[in-house]
């Protein structure tokens, strides 16, 4: 028997989503598909739509495999429409004029933004703020000569979204709301009052409670101005309209199928339009009376659907729209009946001007039941809440005490009942997060991969870390932050005791905070900490018992016991009798030579003894250590930059070197690696380190928290068109934080992925000083520099350092010989 | 007792091995903060690489190790187990400190080869 066709009509985040759930119920095969999407693109994230001006590409924000795309399964017809659909005759006809028949038809045609008919609202500079197309043409126009200041019509979700990009683009912004306060319908007048002064202090001049009259625009027909009712006028270069979307529907009107009153596609709890074998899901349907303009009730949707077709028995009763989200890095919560007011209800209401944070909770006033409520600058409970008003679990006797913040309340131990959702971008629960720590999901990572939990928008992920140690605890596993069996610390905490006490040995901290002996775990760690905070040379003292192998030799140990040895070549800039030294030393001592991916080059096979003499004549060359041995930075890699290039626009080499003399030798929790672009074309590939920096015509743009490696990770943009000098001071406020908070052995993508408040925080501990450590961090940074040493020439002026480097004490002559062979003519272990 | 002398105590560093040769073996020795001295075989039996003596030194419980610099193995020194793989251990060399100098008997080579 033939497959059977479904045309999906629309390949949004919720069409691709159908797609997704009916490839995997669809274990018979009774299927083909053939998805039509009007973008000239397969769907991507459009939630985390923003994030592609932090940096993120395309790629990244695609959510359909690849797989899917070459499959056999499903036909993808990119930059098409569906202009008709013959719903008796089961044929669908495209504007390319194509008919195709189909045996089911879903429409996901999703909506579009509502664009105010204000006079002037199609004048050059007026944007949508929708698509990617529509994200490119914002930052083309945005960063053109002499734009200054943005305007957004709308104080909502999505309007606020835009603000904050237009801000991240550099210019001043305008928000324009018709309405008194921001979000009147989720967070009801205090709390969008509350909103509304985080967004001022944000910089955002948000204008509330006022009607646009006409956009002014100059002589070459561009917009210049927005005039209120009032006659205020407001200048702007550009406008982005965000007030609402309307659902797409007008296929559905030219073919008959029965729309509401206010638009949408009527379907019942089946989710099927009034046409046979027509379907409707995401932001087109009119469900119940209501559309959704939030993707998690699409997704659900999208399951049913799936689920129905492939003979399961489902229905679709409406979604909770409870949301928790962050928004220019406020967090702000609304469940429930969170906007209610009037005689039948009763509020209980926390307001705090001074750290802006508003929670008010809804309850019914004759049964004082939680029917909602609103939550902004302070988000906490609200899994627990929102459980309450949807009835999940019982509602506690001091539901009062959960009005106030985190910060004051008393620590709760009622549980998140099962059926509580704990991450509404996937729709886990905490039930699901229980089955996965119980089935040997140990760590937060594990249950993230296993559940798809704070994989999409991140925001869950306190809560989620919280619920997983709690249950690690319940079942007996321990779960503890000691460093080791030593020290019953965390390296933060260690990081402190050591700066606040300025203790300067291993004994003195041994003594004071540990027991035992030490072992390779808090041995290096203590030995980090003390050289990031003393700068002395690494093997003095008792400091030399606690190096590991790499760090006591100063050079990295291979497989067969010998060394190799990196010396620095900043920027990758090196001179031609450098590279002559380089190759003399290498055929002298039979090195096997390697350039690596960070520009420089690595001898290796050398042996114990020999190390002081090969690192001689390196530093005779004019060359120093590299550090390729310790936990510190390694590399700065550039391009060319402006030197040479012919579309270089600052010079990469020269900032790399300058970065690269500043922090070597810099001991952190664990190796660093930076990058100078001197363009955008990124050859250097800055944004997969853990510092990039990145040319503009103005400056640099600064990226942190970049990886490559088992994990990859892009970095996330921290500034933008920084000078000189604010590049300088930002990365030495950034590494020093990380150095002084992170892990041991944790890189400053993971760290930054679980510092509490993320991105925003670093921003505002480096720009804001909001903890007010920026002159004891940047401190810390000018006495490392001060006082930095290349440690192979502190080695080789010291006859008691050198004596290390001899293999047997009692026999100065003898060494052991490794077995070699040769292959591709250089000697290589055996 | 047979022994050799192998180097001045004064010269050991603290928490950290040296290697020596004796009778045609390569040993680690060991001079522990508190001034024991202890010595294994400088042999890593894991990968055949002479390397133990390059470890670091530390405690797990009660017992004295080092770790391996190839693949971090703890073995400890009053014994020579290693802890990490019971099957695995090294031999383990009596040592004495006499007049500041350190000494390793020999005798224990003849009984073990």
């Amino acid at each position: 028997m033939s497959r059977q066709r479904i045309i999906v009509v629309g390949n949004g985040m919720v069409g691709q989503r159908f797609v997704d759930r009916l490839i995997a119920a669809d274990t018979a095969l009774q299927y083909d598909l053939v998805v039509v999407g009007e973008e000239s693109r397969p769907a991507y994230d459009r939630v985390a739509l923003s994030s592609w001006f932090d940096g993120r590409s395309e790629a990244d924000l695609c959510l359909v495999h690849d797989a899917h795309l070459a499959g056999d399964r499903v036909e993808y017809r990119f930059g098409r429409l569906v202009s008709e659909i013959d719903a008796d005759a089961h044929v669908a006809t495209l504007d390319d004029g194509t008919t195709l028949s189909y045996d089911h038809l879903v429409l996901a045609t999703g909506s579009y933004p509502f664009v105010p008919p204000v006079p002037g609202h199609e004048l050059a500079g007026c944007f949508v703020y929708r698509t990617l197309d529509d994200l490119a043409e914002i930052k083309a126009w945005a960063t053109a000569e002499g734009r200054t200041t943005g305007l957004v019509i709308g104080g909502g979700l999505l309007g606020l979204e835009a603000a904050n990009a237009v801000r991240a683009l550099g210019l001043g912004v305008h928000v324009v709301e018709m309405a008194p306060y921001p979000m009147p319908q989720q967070l009801g007048e205090g709390g969008g009052r509350m909103l509304a002064r985080w967004v001022d202090s944000l910089g955002v001049d948000l204008h509330c409670g006022v009607a646009p009259k006409q956009f002014v625009a100059d002589q070459g027909g561009r917009v210049v101005g927005l005039e209120m009712s009032d006659g205020t006028v407001y200048d702007t270069d550009m406008v982005i309209f965000s007030a609402g979307v309307r659902p797409r529907d007008e296929l559905a009107r030219v073919s008959g199928i029965e729309v509401g009153e206010r638009g949408g596609v009527v379907v019942g709890d089946d989710l099927m339009s009034s046409a046979p074998d027509v379907s409707a899901i995401g932001e087109i349907a009119l469900h119940d009376g209501k559309i959704y303009g939030l993707v998690a009730p699409g997704y659900e949707m999208a399951g049913v659907l799936a689920d129905r077709l492939t003979g399961a028995e489902a229905t679709y009763e409406g979604s909770d729209t409870s949301t928790k989200l962050k928004l220019l890095g406020v967090d702000v919560a609304s469940f429930g009946a969170s906007a209610l007011d009037g005689d039948d209800v009763d509020e209980i209401v926390y307001h705090d001007p001074i750290n802006r944070i508003f929670r008010r909770l809804v309850v019914d006033e004759a049964t004082g039941r939680l029917l909602g409520g609103a939550l902004v600058g302070d988000t906490s409970g609200y899994e627990l809440l929102t459980a309450l008003t949807l009835g999940l679990a019982d509602q506690p006797s001091d539901l009062p005490a959960y009005v106030l913040p985190a910060s004051v309340r008393p620590p709760d131990d009622v549980a998140l009942p099962d059926g509580a959702v704990l991450c509404s971008c996937n729709a886990v629960t905490a039930g699901s997060v229980r089955e996965a720590v119980a089935g040997g999901c140990h760590t937060l990572g594990d249950v993230k991969q296993s559940t798809c939990a704070g994989t999409s928008c991140g925001g869950c992920v306190p809560a989620l870390a919280t619920l997983v140690k709690v249950e690690l605890q319940r079942a007996g596993v321990a779960v503890s932050d000691a460093l080791c069996e030593h020290f019953d610390h965390t390296r933060q905490e260690l990081f402190d005791l050591v700066r606040f006490h300025r203790y300067r040995t291993w004994a003195e901290v041994l003594t004071a905070h540990g027991t035992g002996r030490g072992c390779e775990v808090c041995r290096p760690t203590i030995a980090s900490i003390l050289a990031s905070l003393s700068n002395g040379y690494v093997l003095d003292g008792d400091q030399a018992g606690l190096q590991d192998t790499n760090d006591h030799h100063l050079a990295n140990m291979q497989r067969n016991g010998t060394y190799s040895v990196v010396p620095r070549i900043p920027g990758g800039e090196v001179l031609p009798d450098q590279l002559i030294a380089l190759g003399q030393i290498a055929k002298d001592y039979d090195l096997y030579t390697k350039v690596t991916g960070g520009q420089r080059i690595d001898l290796f096979g050398a042996q114990l003894h020999d190390l002081p003499a090969i690192w001689r004549r390196v530093l005779d060359a004019g060359m120093e250590s590299g550090h390729a041995y310790g936990k510190a930075l390694r590399t700065v890699k550039s391009c060319v930059g402006e030197t040479w290039c012919r579309y270089g626009v600052q010079d990469a080499v020269g900032m790399a070197i300058r970065l690269e003399h500043r922090y070597r030798g810099l001991r952190s929790p664990h190796k660093t690696k930076m990058g100078v672009s001197g363009c955008t074309r990124e050859c250097a590939e800055a944004q997969s380190k853990d510092v990039g920096v990145i040319a503009t015509e103005t400056g640099w743009n600064l990226f942190v928290g970049g990886n490559g490696g088992r994990s990859p990770r892009h970095a996330d943009l921290l500034a933008t068109d920084l000078s000189d000098a604010e590049l300088i001071s930002a990365v030495d406020r950034f590494l020093m934080f990380y150095i002084r908070t992170a892990d041991r052995l944790q890189r400053t993508s993971s760290w930054l992925e679980e510092l509490e408040g993320g991105l925003e925080h670093v921003r505002r501990v480096v720009f804001d000083d909001v903890l007010g450590i920026a002159d004891e961090l940047v401190a810390d940074i000018e006495r490392h520099v001060d006082t930095y040493e290349c440690e192979w020439k502190a080695t080789l002026d010291d006859p008691e350092r050198l004596s290390h480097f001899v293999e047997f004490v009692n026999a100065p002559d003898e060494n052991s010989t490794p077995v070699w062979i040769t292959e591709r003519g250089q000697r290589v272990p055996a | 007792m047979s022994s050799i002398d192998i180097t001045p105590f004064d010269l050991l560093p603290v928490d950290r091995g040296v290697a020596a040769k004796v009778g045609g073996h390569d040993v680690a020795i060991f001079r522990l903060a508190d001034g024991e001295v202890l010595a294994i075989d400088h042999v890593d039996p894991f990968t055949g690489v002479p390397v133990l003596a390059r470890g670091l030194v530390g405690s797990c419980g009660d017992r004295v190790v080092v770790v391996s610099p190839l693949h971090k193995q703890r073995f400890d020194l009053r014994t020579g187990a290693c802890i990490d793989d019971p099957s695995i251990s090294v031999r383990v060399w009596p040592t004495a400190v006499i007049d500041g100098v350190v000494k390793v008997d020999t005798e224990s080579v003849a009984g073990a080869a």
